[in-house]
């Protein structure tokens, strides 16, 4: 530390040598972000991004150890993407990840919506959503589906009201919480041009692609993994025709439509092994999931619109 | 006259880093933090006006400095104090509660006395600031 507020950058050649690795490794980012790639199927720009976040924070920590300083970086960020494709489970990690950086102090993430930040009368936002915010400080602030709160049809919304509470803490108290919104991509491109403010102080504009289907089997398996189930080959043949015919589908959500799918499997598992009485079950038999159940799904019963199978 | 109720009242004023540590330590024991105020320090009047709503669920002390400083900016001249209630089965009550903000000049008390029956006296104290109307007690 040369001093705390330097004008001008100390003169060259008084600066102690600095390690970057061991920066990194002392902040124990990398295992953080190896866990994300294992955990996490897919996501490559968002990844990146993170990436480039915990780069940018690390840098930053070094520049302040020798008395270089730019203010922190406003981390402000939007999600967008379509239904089931992971923003709240990578906002999760984002908190983790901000609090490892020692960007955050607190490192929890609090989720809410419109309901949770908009009154009902007059009079009842501002409180609200102060309320709200003082939860989230030392953490981070998880708006999802952020567009609701402006209603351009309405002018007499109090969701404007909600917005500007938000506006003025994401200027002056950035080091106090991270404000991440998130919602469809579309509706929040529309809500970011009514909202120039939002848009300016949002420095982070992270899409999140679509799933493709080798990537929706990869989650498939991540998920029986954690449930303790397996696939035998059939089903695992089952599975990917299922997830061909699951995305033509109008109500389509990415991983969670896999889950909801996976979920009503083992159901059909479940009501397999009780329609035979009187067999001795193994260990096996109770981890395996037959063909037979995904096949049993609706969306193999050939051209059917049922929003959901 | 310095008024002394509360925890660290003995003490120096507490600087700003020193009360955000206190309520720091306060979060971290999950004990609810609610902010009060007066302008009539009796020692008897226990129940001071509520600041806000007592905040639940705050994880960080920067959500509570926030609303001290809205205290502060709203009644400069007016005692405001911190309260940390427990609301742990069989405890339920204050855990700490200490004063954040006085009025500049702290006029203090007076003694009065009161002839009763015979010849006793009866004694209490009285707060000058207390004789002018509620909320010009302290310029």
């Amino acid at each position: 530390m040369t001093s705390p507020a330097p004008a001008t950058a100390p003169p060259l050649g008084a600066v102690p040598p600095l390690d970057l690795a061991g920066a990194l490794g002392e902040s124990g980012v990398d295992e953080l972000l190896a866990t994300l790639d294992a955990e996490l199927v897919g996501l490559v720009p968002v990844k990146t991004r993170i990436r480039e976040i915990a780069a940018l924070l690390l840098v930053e920590k070094l520049r302040t150890q020798v008395g270089l300083s730019a203010g922190p970086p406003s981390l402000h960020m939007s999600f967008t993407g379509n239904p089931g494709t992971g923003k709240t489970t990578v906002a999760l990690r984002m908190a983790a990840i901000l609090h490892r950086l020692g960007y955050v102090r607190k490192g929890h993430l609090v989720a809410v919506t419109r309901d949770d930040l908009v009154g009902q009368f007059i009079g009842h936002t501002a409180p609200r959503t102060k309320e709200v915010i003082k939860r989230a400080m030392g953490g981070v602030l998880f708006i999802d589906e952020a567009y609701f709160l402006y209603r351009p049809e309405n002018e007499r919304d109090y969701g404007q009201e909600a917005i500007e509470i938000l506006l003025q803490v994401m200027e002056n108290q950035r080091d106090d919480l991270v404000v991440i919104l998130a919602g469809y991509r579309d509706r929040m491109e529309r809500f970011f041009q009514s909202n120039p403010g939002m848009s300016s102080r949002v420095a982070h504009h992270v899409d999140f692609p679509d799933y493709d289907p080798a990537e929706l089997s990869a989650i498939a398996d991540l998920m029986l993994d954690g449930m303790q189930y397996r696939l035998s080959d059939q089903a695992r043949v089952a599975l990917v025709e299922y997830i061909e015919r699951r995305r033509q589908r109008p109500s389509f959500a990415n991983a969670r439509s896999i889950r909801n799918a996976l979920d009503r499997a083992r159901l059909r598992h479940a009501n397999r092994l009780f329609a035979t009485p009187g067999e001795v079950l193994s260990r096996d038999d109770l981890m395996t999931i037959e063909a037979a159940d995904i096949r049993a799904s609706r969306v193999f019963d050939d051209p059917d619109p049922e929003p959901d199978a | 006259m310095r008024i002394t109720q509360g925890t660290f009242s003995f003490l120096p004023d507490l600087t700003d880093d020193q009360i955000r540590s206190q309520i720091e330590h306060c979060l971290e024991n999950g004990w609810a933090v609610s902010i009060e105020h007066t302008d009539d320090p009796h020692p008897r009047n226990t129940y001071w006006e509520m600041f806000g709503n007592p905040m639940f669920d705050l994880r960080d002390a920067a959500g509570v400095m926030v609303e001290v400083d809205a205290a502060r900016t709203t009644f400069p001249s007016h005692y405001i104090k911190v309260n940390a209630f427990d609301a742990t089965r069989g405890v339920e009550s204050l855990r700490l509660s200490f004063i954040v903000n006085r009025p500049d000049p702290e006029p203090g008390f007076g003694l009065v006395r009161q002839e009763a029956e015979g010849r006793s006296i009866r004694y209490t104290v009285h707060a000058y600031a207390a004789d002018r109307p509620e909320g010009e007690r302290y310029p």
